[in-house]
Order: C-alpha cells, then sequence, then structure tokens
C-alpha cells in the first residue's frame, strides 16, 4: 500500500459566483483499522483563506503548524492577511524545500483574493501547482472525486446551490473508497460570511 | 502482541496496558510497568520497541517536570501531548521512535482527556482508542459498550470485557495487565488483572 493511503483522505474545493466551496471527508484511520471519525483536515489560513490537506496524517499536522507559523509571521511583517496565490506560492516552496524528503501531503488551498474573486488550487508533494478554474480535488478518494465533481459542476452557482453541489460530489465519491468516509465537513465562503456544515453519509 | 487501550468516563480517564516484556520467543517478565505517570495528573500508556518506549517515554517524563519547575505551574494534557507529537515528529525522519502513545490526563478546566499518538506523530483526541493486536478486539467491544459519561464500575466492567476478550482471541495473548486511572484526585494504579504471578528472585 502505497504511504499516500496509509490514513485515508478526501478533499475537494469548487468555485462559485463570488464564493468557494471546500469539503473534506472525516475519517482517520491507520490502513484497514479506522482510528477516529471526526479528523479535521480543513483550516482556516485567515477569514478569506482555507487549505485542506491531504495524505499522512502526520505530515497534515507538522505541515499545517509550520504554514501557520509562516502566515502569523507574514500578519505581523505586513499587517495584513496574504492573498490565495501568494499563499500558494509559499506552499509550493515549502514543499519543493523537502524535494529529496517530502511532506507526504497534496494540499488544497481555496480562498477569496482581489475584490472576493475565488480563487483555488491544489498541487502535489513536491509542490507542483495546478491552478484551476472550477474545481480541485486531492486524496485517496481523487479519481471519484474528478468524475462525481467533472458531471455535477456548474459555473457561477450561489452558495446554497455550490454547497448542495459539493456535498453531493464528496459523498458520492467517499462511498467507493473504503480508506475514506464517516460522513464530510464542508465550509462555504463568501465575501460576507463563512457557512460551516457536517454532513452525515454512509458511516462506514 | 503488546496491547494498551483506554478510555474516558465520567471525570477520569483509564488507561490499561499488557504487563509482559517479550524478546523474540521468549518473555523476559511478565510484570513490566508499560503506563508512566507524567506528573501528578497525566499518565502515558506505551507499547512498541522496549529501548525506545523507555527512553522516549523517561525523556517525556522529565520534560513535563522541567516545565513545571520552570515555570512554576503544570503543563495541560493538550500541551503535553503536543510535546510528545513534536518530539516524535522531529525524530521521524532522523531517528525514529517506534513506541505509540496514549496520553490520558485531568486538567482542572477541562475535565478528562485522552490522546492517541502514533508513532509516527499522529496526534487526535479521542475518546476511547487502542493499539497492538488487541485493537481488533478492544475497538470493537468499545464501540459496542461505550458511552459518554461511564461511571468507574461501568468503565472497569468494559476494561474487563476487554481484556476477556484478548486473553481468550488472541493467540498469544499477554497472561497479566495494569489498569491505570487519573481524576481530579490525580493519576494511580487503579489494579492489576493477573493470570500468571512472576515468582520473586530467591534470595541468596
Amino acid at each position: 500500500m502505497s504511504i499516500f493511503e496509509y490514513n485515508g483522505s478526501a478533499l475537494v474545493a469548487m468555485v462559485g459566483k463570488n464564493c468557494f466551496a471546500i469539503a473534506s471527508d472525516r475519517r482517520l484511520g491507520v490502513q484497514l483499522q479506522t482510528i477516529a471519525t471526526d479528523f479535521q483536515r480543513i483550516h482556516k489560513i485567515h477569514d478569506k483563506l482555507y487549505i485542506g490537506l491531504s495524505g499522512l496524517a502526520t505530515d497534515v499536522q507538522t505541515l499545517y503548524q509550520r504554514l501557520v507559523f509562516r502566515h502569523k509571521l507574514y500578519q505581523l511583517r505586513e499587517e495584513r492577511d496574504m492573498k490565495p496565490e501568494t499563499f500558494a506560492s509559499v506552499v509550493s516552496a515549502i514543499l519543493y524545500e523537502k524535494r529529496f524528503g517530502p511532506y507526504l501531503c497534496q494540499p488544497v488551498i481555496a480562498g477569496l483574493g482581489d475584490d472576493d474573486k475565488p480563487f483555488i488550487c491544489t498541487m502535489d508533494s513536491i509542490g507542483a501547482k495546478e491552478l484551476a478554474k472550477d474545481f480541485v480535488v486531492a486524496g485517496t478518494a481523487a479519481e471519484s472525486l474528478y468524475g462525481a465533481c467533472e458531471s455535477m459542476y456548474k459555473p457561477d452557482m450561489e452558495s446554497d446551490e455550490l454547497f448542495e453541489t459539493v456535498s453531493q460530489a464528496l459523498l458520492a465519491s467517499v462511498d467507493r473508497d473504503c480508506l475514506s468516509g464517516w460522513g464530510g465537513h464542508v465550509f462555504v465562503v463568501t465575501p460576507t460570511e463563512v457557512i460551516e456544515k457536517t454532513l452525515k453519509g454512509r458511516m462506514d | 502482541m503488546e496491547c494498551v487501550f483506554g478510555l474516558v468516563g465520567d471525570g477520569f480517564a483509564v488507561v490499561v496496558a499488557d504487563t509482559s516484556a517479550v524478546h523474540s520467543i521468549l518473555v523476559h517478565k511478565s510484570n513490566e510497568d508499560k503506563i508512566m505517570i507524567l506528573d501528578s495528573h497525566k499518565l502515558l500508556g506505551a507499547s512498541g520497541e522496549s529501548g525506545d518506549r523507555v527512553q522516549f517515554t523517561e525523556y517525556i517524563q522529565k520534560n513535563v517536570h522541567l516545565y513545571q519547575f520552570r515555570n512554576g505551574i503544570p503543563l495541560t494534557t493538550a500541551a503535553a501531548a503536543n510535546f510528545t507529537r513534536g518530539e516524535l515528529a522531529t525524530a521521524l525522519r532522523k531517528n525514529p521512535y517506534f513506541v505509540n502513545i496514549l496520553l490520558a490526563g485531568y486538567d482542572k478546566e477541562t475535565g478528562p482527556s485522552l490522546y492517541y499518538i502514533d508513532y509516527i506523530a499522529t496526534l487526535h483526541k479521542i475518546d476511547k482508542g487502542a493499539f497492538g493486536y488487541g485493537s481488533y478486539f478492544c475497538l470493537a467491544l468499545m464501540d459496542r459498550h461505550y458511552h459518554r459519561g461511564m461511571s468507574v464500575e461501568e468503565a472497569i466492567d468494559l476494561v474487563d470485557k476487554c481484556i476477556m476478550e484478548i486473553r481468550s482471541r488472541l493467540v498469544v495473548a499477554p497472561p497479566n495487565f495494569v489498569i491505570k486511572i487519573v481524576d481530579k484526585d490525580g493519576a494511580r494504579e487503579f489494579a492489576w488483572r493477573e493470570s500468571i504471578k512472576d515468582v520473586g528472585a530467591p534470595t541468596a
């Protein structure tokens, strides 16, 4: 089994009309055994920037701590929050630093940039950025997620419709992946509010 | 086949570990205490490579004491758990410790808590958890019988069910177990469950 499939994960981020959604599953496992069903993969960097990290859970935690540290230092020096594009470049640089001994994570970054324009991107474990205009996926359920998102996605969805779409895509995909699931965690971020919801799917 | 498991009850947390020290096919001793009392209100149950287990847990214990000496107040359970994870994570890509840890503690403000720390430094706060081959039996039993806010009697009854299951179903089942508890009155040994008593060394 690949080391990326050791803990199991599923992440998806989607762009809507002046908003974005980022969703993850909640399972923390050790290969075939489930340890917890409330593991948090999506973290807030600042009010308009969220990062989801899939892959090996220990590196998810280490990398998240490093990124929060870097962002807090940036905030102290620049006296403002980082733009999502800038943050993506920082993550990419941090990952490439460990090119020959990488963090075994795949991040999914979603944020509202200048003029509240939604920004999403993903990258591989050594920092190769993949910008997209519609949706990005990561994790053990990635292939299923690509299919589900491709068929369910429409451009310029409002936040309610976006929430429905991303939730259905996530639940449908993790049901076909034994290493991810046990519900879902969805954040829908608009310029004025953040909607955070927990999904109950097939609890297996 | 080392087994460590634990659960959180109403105002207390309990950690149970087997007490056999094994080297290949030889049982060195059957009364090895694998649950370290970190400080007045913390327990560290560890399983894994014996040298690493003893060295690492003593290192954590001494550092927890050092913090208290330097700062005049003890670490919270969450802080101790994050410190432990940090040490494991730093050592992971240099000289990893092969120790799995269940850290239980009681804080006045937040009550009892239990943390699962993998040997690759995956940290998660849990209500019930287990390591080793015994986990295949214990986790299932705990999923069935555990509920929030169990009393000490109910919890020890569940612990005994788990021990009986391990003894009857695990092929190289450890014969003896130690149960330790932590609550507002502190961390202490609760009981032993012995089916083989170690005979003391004869005096000259």
